[in-house]
């Protein structure tokens, strides 16, 4: 028994970052991938017990239940100027945002290109669903046109409601920013993608190397009215052609 | 050694002095004098200025600051006091120490840039959203600028909570020689007991900052434990200073710049044979009611002096509870009230 034990060796578990309070996310849902994702990046980076987590005001707002780290709420859109506040009196803490695209692409949108155009050493993990989840699926910064949401319900339409915002292409423009990535948790592959992304992220961030950000498509099956897997589907077949994945910007490697 | 400085500069060194570690503002006139001299001073003590793209993002950064366990500090003027109502009520929810600096200028809307009182309401009455109360100061002179500057992150501290320093244009501009206090704190101390600051988990259970609780009954079990730390402010914070009240037979009640109006009215009134006395708030919340309802008594009149259409007057109504005629002198949309005005006034009461 004894020598059978010493065999064993543990291959996968829940990341210390990580609590064990079950998610209240939905089935089908993007954020508990994304969750244990960002708790592997802190994991592997040891920085664990210096690590200062800002929720959203959104589905995202629970995040302190499941986040291993000390954690503060934020007003809806507020968080990238809540974490300019922490990181600037304490710059050896690690300091990240998990926000929505309501939170930081449409009432936080002056505090998100701010802190960018700063170069504010804080790492920001953006969650594009493509509609505020939350509050019931009504249309986001990033609803896509046509797409129907419970305050587009004949689709949404250009002249009325405007544009999806791109967010990794609006920053990109700033000089302040280090680094921007769109990614995707529609299937491992590209799961193994994101987890690289937020990593390096994070690794800028203990490295000093300002602004990172990266974009992560989500699905919301839902608020989408879809099974799980149709709204992979959908993740592949329409976001990705609006929001097409790739790095947008790296100050690091050039 | 005294020194003569302009009020918001007195404002900004009795926030330095207080240890305040990071100042966040954003430029709004009457009171510029406040970030321009913070982003010299605190860059020269090593400390964080930074000058926030709005109200919004610096209150929100102030939150920061002070969850990660710092004294911070923002400043504005009315329309931008306005924006950051949101913050105040985030930070009384989240039970975090902050001080909110007012230098009034005229309104409704972009108004003017004269010295006002006409966020009186908005002070005292919570200007935010929820059920909070935060202790609101009226310094009426450059001394007390500094001074109150220095109590206000003390009582931040003390309460966990927010403080307001309501004042207006005309103490935030005008010069008067002050005295600085003696030794100032290390802003890189932490001061009363932060055991719930964000600073990492090391060696500890993760920390958490919120003011949502959505389970049954925590809310307003949240909103009774605020509501024991209001009282004991209302019971231990109020401060007011009063003149000539003993027998005096019409009190003048006012505060910040009218107060200083209004005193050399009083002392116009006692020269002139007519016995007239000053209650002057210095904390508008918690209010001297007490003291004013003490004052109450019959065959005396009470006349209240502000620079708006009536706000202050109505708490003073409260606490004479109806057995005194209260009179109302107001100033509005950035008028400054003069003593020619509040002596008269005290003339014809006099009768």
């Amino acid at each position: 028994m004894e020598a059978r034990e010493k065999e064993l060796r543990k291959v996968y578990g829940k990341p210390e970052a990580l609590t064990s309070t079950p998610h209240l996310y939905c089935p089908g849902c993007g954020h508990g991938i994304i969750h244990r994702l960002v708790a592997e990046a802190i994991d592997e980076l040891g920085v664990r017990e210096r690590t200062i987590g800002i929720a959203p005001v959104g589905c995202a707002v629970f995040a302190y239940d499941y986040f291993n780290v000390d954690v503060s709420e934020a007003p809806h859109g507020r968080p990238p100027a809540v974490a300019t506040g922490i990181k600037r009196v304490s710059p050896e803490k690690i300091v990240f945002t998990y926000q929505g695209d309501g939170d930081l692409a449409a009432i936080g949108t002056a505090e998100t290109v701010h802190a960018a155009n700063r170069g504010e050493n804080i790492t920001v993990i953006f969650v594009n669903n493509a509609n505020y989840g939350m509050t019931g699926g009504q249309m986001a910064p990033t609803t896509i046109i046509g797409q129907k949401t419970t305050t587009t319900p004949f689709g949404r339409e250009a002249k009325r409601d405007g544009y999806p915002i791109k967010v990794c292409e609006l920053l990109s423009s700033l000089e302040g920013v280090s680094y921007l990535e769109r990614v995707a948790v529609n299937n491992p592959k590209n799961v193994i993608k994101a987890k690289k992304a937020i990593k390096k992220a994070f690794e800028n961030q203990v490295a000093e190397k300002g602004f990172s950000l990266v974009e992560v498509l989500s699905q919301c099956p839902v608020d989408w009215g879809m099974t799980p897997k149709d709204a992979i589907k959908w993740v592949e077949e329409t976001m990705m052609k609006v929001f097409p994945l790739g790095v947008y910007k790296d100050k690091g490697s050039i | 050694m005294k020194q003569l400085v302009k009020g918001n500069i007195a404002l900004c060194e009795g926030a330095i002095a207080a240890g305040c570690k990071a100042y966040f503002g954003y430029p709004i006139t009457p009171q510029n004098e406040v970030p321009a001299h913070m982003s010299k001073r605190m860059v020269e003590l090593g400390r964080v200025f930074l000058q926030a793209e709005s109200e919004l993002a610096a209150v929100n950064m102030v939150l920061g600051a002070s969850a990660a366990g710092y004294r911070a500090m923002t400043s504005s003027s009315s329309p931008g006091i306005s924006l950051k109502q949101e913050g105040i009520s985030y930070l009384a929810g989240m039970e975090l120490p902050a001080v909110i600096a007012n230098i009034q200028r005229g309104g409704p809307g972009l108004g003017n840039i004269a010295g006002s009182q006409a966020d009186y309401f908005q002070a005292v009455k919570g200007g935010g959203h929820g059920d909070y109360r935060m202790i609101v100061l009226a310094p009426y002179s450059v001394q007390e600028m500094y001074d109150h500057a220095y109590l206000a992150f003390e009582l931040a501290d003390k309460y966990r909570n927010p403080v307001m320093l309501l004042t207006d244009g005309v103490v935030g501009q005008m010069m008067e020689p002050i005295e600085a206090r003696a030794g100032n704190l290390d802003a890189e101390k932490k001061y009363f007991n932060k055991d719930w600051v964000l600073d990492g988990c090391a060696g500890r259970k993760p920390r958490l900052l919120r003011s949502l609780l959505m389970a049954e009954g925590d809310l307003e079990k949240h909103n009774r434990e605020l509501e024991k730390k209001y009282k004991s402010m209302s019971s231990d914070e109020v401060r007011f200073e009063s003149l000539e009240t003993d027998d005096a037979e019409i009190v003048v009640v006012a505060y910040g710049i009218s107060a200083r109006v209004a005193k050399t009215a009083v002392k116009k009134a006692r020269q002139e044979g007519i016995k007239a006395g000053l209650i002057r708030p210095v904390t508008l919340w918690p209010f001297p009611s007490k003291t004013i309802n003490e004052n109450a008594r019959s065959g005396r009149k009470f006349l209240v002096a502000e620079m708006n259409l009536g706000q202050m007057v109505e708490d003073v109504k409260l606490a004479v509870s109806g057995r005194c005629p209260v009179e109302f002198l107001g100033r509005p949309g950035g008028g400054l009230v003069n003593e020619q005005e509040i002596f008269e006034n005290i003339q014809a009461m006099k009768g």
